[in-house]
């Protein structure tokens, strides 16, 4: 340990305040990132997922047979 | 060649291969990440010049680094996006873009705060920090941009044309320590020369910039995924994979 105790680590000569605010901002925006790369993901679940249903609880949407024969007698 | 290369381009082989590398890249890089801060943090020597206020280095020159490393690598996917038209290439821009401006802001304010103690000033308008500044502003550019324009392949090749006029902007921060005066002081780590720091102190640095790398490595790879599921929701494995996540 650099430091000969706790509370020396806590202020660095007086260079704490400035290696703490640093140290905290670096692990808040990184953990910042995490989180809403994390709630952007759950949203784009969640979206989709909600049309899916949509999709699959309205059959009156679904795609008509693309064409239909029928047997025609020539002569 | 060739089918490896549309391998590489589509998202669903990329979807499975970055859930696969991810635990590790997280663990690896939090690892890492941690054991270098800490070691900077409470076990590294002391400047004898600046003091304790250079452990902010530990986090700085990582942060710094990356945020350039990104921006070189959104380039070469800008290339790849005008050359070859690869949807991945987009996808990576769009997903990474964020957190290397991200990056660059803690860089600048890490720095910021660095500079009050050791050269009495939080900011100077010198060739480094302003550079750096340029640099922020250019990762914003490229987020705006590619938001602004609802065309997705025109979007992609605006996003791609501004990223590749910005890239002289990292020589210019490279070399700008050499090439103007600056408060700045020299680069830390040089490919050709051993460090200018003991090893208890680079050490611990490049722990802490390889971990960073790492954990980068694993956000790229999960906010890449996130971009696929939101691009191709209209194929048939994306809405299996949504169908089977919602049980």
């Amino acid at each position: 340990m650099a430091f000969d105790s706790f509370s020396a680590f806590l202020t660095m000569e007086g260079h704490g305040p400035y290696v703490w605010v640093c140290y905290g901002v670096f692990v808040l925006l990184l953990t910042a990132l995490a989180l809403w790369s994390r709630s952007r993901r759950l949203g784009v679940l969640r979206e989709q997922r909600r049309l899916l249903k949509l999709e699959e609880s309205s059959p009156d949407e679904q795609v008509p047979a693309a064409a239909s024969f029928s047997r025609i007698h020539p002569s | 060649m060739w089918t490896l290369f549309h391998k590489f381009g589509s998202p669903k082989w990329f979807y499975g291969l970055a859930g696969r590398l991810m635990p590790w890249l997280l663990a690896l890089g939090l690892g890492l990440l941690l054991a270098g801060l800490v070691w900077g943090l409470a076990f590294a020597p002391k400047d004898y010049l600046q003091g304790n206020s250079y452990r902010i280095i530990f986090i700085h020159v990582p942060s710094a680094f990356l945020a350039q490393s990104v921006y070189l690598m959104m380039a070469v996917a800008a290339v790849v996006t005008l050359v070859w038209r690869m949807k991945l290439a987009d996808l990576f821009v769009r997903a990474v873009a964020p957190v290397g401006a991200v990056l660059t802001f803690l860089a600048l304010f890490t720095g910021a705060v660095w500079g009050k103690p050791t050269w009495g000033t939080w900011w100077i308008w010198d060739a480094r920090l302003t550079s750096m500044l340029i640099l922020l502003f250019l990762y914003f550019g490229a987020i705006v941009l590619g938001s602004a324009i609802a065309d997705e392949k025109g979007s992609a090749r605006a996003v791609a044309v501004l990223i590749l006029v910005g890239v002289v902007n990292i020589p210019i921060i490279k070399y700008s320590v050499e090439w103007w005066n600056t408060l700045h002081q020299p680069a830390t780590f040089k490919l050709t020369e051993k460090p200018s720091m003991p090893p208890e102190m680079w050490v611990p640095l490049l722990l802490s910039v390889l971990g960073l790398y790492l954990w980068f490595g694993w956000l790229a790879c999960y906010r890449m995924q996130t971009e696929i599921l939101q691009r191709e929701r209209r194929t048939r494995w994306v809405r299996e994979l949504v169908r089977a996540e919602g049980h």
